[in-house]
């Protein structure tokens, strides 16, 4: 393992005292390892909270900002954060207008975010609601599994449903639009190496150099099935056409497309993998209306991407305009 | 057995945790996400503290602790579960247990399991070596078994609990979305329950 590291159990306190260096901007919380919007709480304004494993970045503390989330958890490296992290963030963005959890799907999240709620209502005064992103194709959703993960939509989710309560929008018109983003978004990832997790010290799990998996998910997890390395207009096509499958693109006002890096995979192959994917979209009668080329949701230094599109109407596509300034997506400011 | 013996249970649950970390850690790593091992060492670590900071004096100020402990440090899936049932423990103990009062409270622990995770029985988590574990403690007891013997028998059951996990297919978790993939391999879940019961045969049953 060649990492930029001191002890592999001091990653994340490094990080964030890196990040807090780096971003006076915000406040962060080392304790808890919470990253808060500087002016927080905002008064009258809905408090956006989310939060999971480390090793996604910017994934989440990159978009903790106004226009997008108030505050970020950032749990060990591919752990879900512990509820008390998540009752010190809700606490920390509370302006008397409650708060929205942000929780992709997976097991470890939605229980400690579960548990988290159970203790902010315990205590009564703060609104809590939560909102699952579960937007992957990958997974075939059935009563047999833990559900599609939630992986892409969360950033888009985030970005929108931050412009709503920035707008001023009461908790349960919060909670519709991002539930809206996490309806009519889906994903579908690959990777062309596994990533190393520093505590591990080694990759978690083999990948032939002539190989690549398909249908990640965003903690190194293997996919569905693995397939001998293909050229990017196959790989778009692998990726694009489940989605289109899974849910009907065409109408509406477009697409919002993102081609997402996992860390390690340059921008020039992620512009290479977009070309690939507005043509398959153009074929298909779909408009890009906007785009999002970038590593925004992360997996260590895997390489490879995945593909998110969101179809839009013309509500989405204004908050997705609205203007927004954090870390990682800054815009209109 | 009171608060002391009870600890000495959770102290060599902790010891066993953390010498098989990274064997914890690789059954993860072939179906989940690696975590396992790394995360139930943090916590039981922190449990350890907890409990040499401030003997606690009563089975349910025990079982508290180390739920709450666990909630507030392990993260992830093991977090909830384990310290959702350490909590329902605490709620079900009596001031001093009997091998019945034992086997009620570690059933409570179960139902909290069930609660949280939404798993059932087959579905390739701890609940695979959890349930059978206290099947075979209340049914050695209702026949008149010692408490040492019935402990022996709940721990041979949870160890062939998790034997059957490993050709299932994982229906929960992270694991899930291995989907057949999933099959071959322990499940690293129940494997942390056996050493719970391990923990309970060799420092409960020794106590008599």
């Amino acid at each position: 393992m060649k990492k930029l590291i001191n002890d592999p159990a001091d990653v994340i306190s490094d990080a964030l005292h890196g990040f807090a260096a780096a971003h006076p901007e915000l406040r962060v919380d080392f304790e808890n390892r919470v990253v808060v919007r500087g002016d927080a709480p905002v008064r009258g304004k809905v408090g956006l909270v989310s939060g999971g494993g480390s090793g996604h970045e910017p994934l989440h503390g990159g978009f903790v900002g106004p226009g997008m989330l108030d505050a970020a958890c950032a749990g060990e490296v591919f752990t879900s954060p512990v509820p008390d992290q998540m009752v010190a963030a809700t606490r920390a963005v509370d302006g008397g207008a409650g708060v929205l959890h942000i929780v992709k799907n997976y097991t470890g999240d939605i229980m400690n975010f579960e548990l988290a709620a159970e203790l902010v209502a315990a205590e009564q005064g703060t609104e809590v609601v939560s909102v699952v992103v579960d937007d992957d194709v990958a997974v075939q959703d059935s009563l047999y599994t833990a559900g599609r993960r939630g992986v892409g939509a969360t950033v888009l989710v985030e970005k929108i449903a931050g412009a709503a309560a920035e707008q001023g929008r009461p908790l349960a018109g919060v909670a519709d639009v991002a539930r809206k983003v996490n309806s009519s978004a889906r994903s579908m990832g690959l990777a062309l190496t596994s990533c190393t997790v520093p505590a591990a010290g080694r990759p978690t799990f083999d990948l032939p150099g002539d190989e690549m998996e398909v249908g990640i998910g965003i903690h190194g997890e293997p996919g569905r099935r693995r397939v001998p390395v293909a050229p990017a207009h196959e790989i778009a096509e692998m990726l694009v056409s489940p989605i289109l499958t899974d849910l009907d693109f065409t109408g509406g006002d477009g697409v919002i497309a993102f081609v997402n890096g996992m860390g390690a995979t340059p921008l020039i192959e992620l512009y290479v993998m977009f070309h690939e994917v507005a043509q398959l979209l153009a074929k298909n009668g779909i408009t890009v209306a906007r785009s999002l080329v970038g590593p925004y949701i992360t997996s260590l230094d895997m390489a490879g991407c995945s593909v998110t599109l969101l179809k839009a109407d013309e509500e989405l596509l204004r908050l997705w305009d609205a203007p927004v300034s954090t870390p990682a997506l800054r815009r209109g400011v | 057995m009171d608060a002391k013996a009870l600890s000495a249970w959770l102290r060599e649950f902790a010891r066993l945790v953390a010498e098989n970390k990274d064997d914890l850690t690789a059954l993860d790593s072939a179906i989940g996400d690696g975590d396992h091992g790394t995360n139930m060492d943090r916590g039981l670590t922190a449990v350890v503290a907890a409990l040499d900071a401030e003997p606690p004096e009563t089975p349910s100020a025990l079982f508290k602790k180390v739920g709450m402990t666990l909630i507030s440090k392990v993260g992830g899936a093991g977090g909830p579960l384990y310290g959702t049932a350490f909590l329902r423990m605490a709620a079900a103990a009596d001031s001093v247990l009997d091998g019945p009062g034992f086997a009620k409270v570690l059933r409570a622990g179960l139902d909290g399991v069930v609660a949280r995770g939404k798993a059932a029985p087959g579905d390739k988590t701890m609940l695979d070596a959890l349930v059978p574990a206290v099947e075979a403690l209340d049914s050695a007891l209702a026949a008149g078994a010692s408490f040492p013997a019935a402990l022996r028998d709940a721990a041979a059951a949870a160890d062939r609990g998790r034997e059957a996990t490993i050709p299932l297919v994982a229906r929960k978790g992270r694991a899930s979305y291995l989907g057949e993939r999933s099959a071959g391999h322990a499940d690293p879940g129940a494997t942390s329950v056996t050493l719970l019961l391990r923990a309970a045969e060799s420092t409960l049953g020794a106590a008599g």
